[in-house]
């Protein structure tokens, strides 16, 4: 569609007004709307790190290097091409295939790759909170019933009735 | 259909109009991103993991002391008018529910509610907690949030590194995994046509803006979502913080532009005000967005104690029962029914009348 104001762009916005009693909508350019003193969603995207984001949306990830297209994270496969056209990473593992990459990125981002907020351990050793010991037995039997292994089913299923 | 009788208040507390700076602040909705480590992200990954990452989470959930007793709905298994339900209750994202496309969502996408916190399973990220609270109130959603969060912790891997912290599937949200977003009414501002200058502001100081139903939405009815652009680099506390202080400036401003407005124009702004009222109160058919645009003239004057007898309360139970979804579940009718703009209109004028008289 083309801007109702200039009607040489394509329209960006959809500017509607309440003037008087009546409702109109109009169809505008960056320009136009812009000379309207309208502050337009696009125009915040352009600043530098909107506009970066929008390109993240689309998968224009223009900071990362076609020549490292080819880099593959050997957890899921998914290639370094793969983020560039998505802009979504397939699996927690890609921050360490593509590390180099992707700390550039979160610099440009964030401002910044380091994080500073909360600091998570991951619940490492089991015995510590029971309850996540019977999950974690649960699962274990999940799995071993999945494979037939049904001499270990039994053995988790009577642990798991103890700690029950 | 399902029963949303199930969560205590249909998980709308948020809309009770009963927290702080209520009048102009609709809401308080903090997220964290979270990945079960072992997992590829939920896009990426196949439909028995993801079947395998809603069995974890929904065990964790059960033995959470913070979350046990939660309500799930499974949006693969839901209708497309129940999943548009969970999404007008702002509930779950137009992604989780599906709404884009024919087709259900895939295998594991879920939600799981208990009092002022949800937990989207399968969206983007494996985990995306949320917990909403009534008008201007930073603290106390995180404060639900964060014990929550705390708890499922303990209990599931989270993927996690040294460097760049939580770990998402877009790295716009790496780090903290944290976007907290205020839901706030801006007429004064647009009115005044101040508002450009404050969005630009927004962008300047690592703030962002969207609409009604969050990224990628309109802006309808003068509401804006002020939310955090960035994730990383900065603790919880200090994300909160400064949009806090911003939010507090936005709600300062605003007020300002409703005194001006009141000095200087008040014949206009009475007479948009009461218009506004009487097309709400008779017209007899009415779209969903000239609903929201007129209740936004609406609230501006009840705020401005310009129409007495009129609760917040009442026009934000309008926003959210006059959407499609909502007005056809209520009056027993499809959300395609041609005549739902008679109905909306019918819907609220009964609604009018029971409160104002």
């Amino acid at each position: 569609m083309l801007c109702d104001s200039c009607k040489e762009r394509e329209a960006v916005i959809n500017l509607t007004q309440v003037e008087h009693d009546s409702k109109v909508t109009l169809h505008l350019c960056e320009q136009c709307a812009q000379a309207k003193g309208v502050e337009t969603g696009v125009a915040v995207l352009k600043s530098p790190l909107g506009g970066f984001i929008t390109a993240m949306g689309k998968g224009a990830t223009s900071v990362l290097p076609t020549t490292a297209d080819g880099l593959r994270c050997s957890s899921c496969g998914g290639t370094l091409r793969d983020f560039r056209d998505s802009g979504r990473l397939g699996c927690a593992q890609c921050y360490e295939a593509f590390d180099a990459h992707l700390r550039d990125l979160l610099r440009r981002l964030h401002g910044s790759s380091q994080h500073v907020g909360e600091r998570y351990v991951v619940p490492g050793d089991v015995d510590t909170d029971p309850r996540r010991r019977l999950l974690d037995l649960r699962e274990q039997l999940r799995r071993a019933v999945e494979n037939e292994n049904f001499e270990l089913a039994a053995e988790l299923r009577d642990r798991i009735r103890v700690l029950e | 259909m399902i029963d949303l009788s199930l969560l205590p208040d249909g998980g709308m507390s948020w809309l009770d109009a009963s927290g702080p700076k209520g009048s102009i602040v609709l809401s308080t909705r903090i997220r964290l991103a979270r990945n079960l480590r072992g997992y590829a992200f939920s896009q990426r990954a196949r439909d028995g993991d993801r079947s395998a990452v809603l069995t974890r989470v929904e065990e964790a959930v059960a033995a959470s002391d913070q979350l046990s007793g939660a309500v799930t709905f499974r949006l693969d298994q839901l209708e497309r008018a129940d999943r548009q339900l969970l999404h007008e209750r702002h509930l779950v994202s137009k992604e989780l529910a599906g709404l884009d496309r024919e087709a259900r969502p895939r295998p594991g996408a879920a939600l799981l509610v208990r009092g002022p916190v949800g937990v989207m399973v399968n969206e983007e990220d494996h985990l995306r907690l949320h917990g909403m609270r009534s008008g201007f109130a930073l603290e106390e959603a995180y404060v639900d949030l964060e014990a929550a969060d705390a708890d499922l912790g303990r209990l599931l891997p989270f993927a996690f590194h040294p460097e760049f912290g939580y770990l998402t599937s877009c790295p716009t949200n790496a780090g903290t995994g944290l976007r907290a977003s205020v839901l706030i009414h801006l007429p004064g501002l647009v009115l005044t046509k101040e508002i450009g200058k404050v969005l630009q502001g927004l962008s300047q100081v690592g703030l962002t803006f969207r609409g009604l139903y969050g990224e990628g939405s309109e802006v309808v009815g003068n509401f804006f979502q002020l939310s955090n652009q960035t994730t990383l680099g900065k603790s919880e506390e200090e994300l909160l913080d400064h949009l806090g202080k911003i939010v507090r400036q936005v709600i300062e401003y605003e007020e300002q532009a409703r005194e001006v407005l009141l000095r200087d124009h008040e014949a206009i702004i009475a007479d948009k005000i009461w218009r506004a009222f009487g097309t709400l109160k008779f017209a007899r058919s009415i779209s969903f967005e000239e609903t929201m645009n007129l209740l936004s003239g609406v609230r501006l004057g009840a705020g401005l104690n310009l129409i007495p007898g009129l609760s917040v309360y009442t026009l934000n139970k309008l926003l959210i029962f006059t959407q499609p979804a909502h007005l056809a579940a209520l009056e027993g009718r499809s959300t395609g029914d041609p005549e739902l703009p008679t109905v909306r209109a019918t819907y609220v004028r009964r609604v009018l009348e029971a409160e104002a008289g």
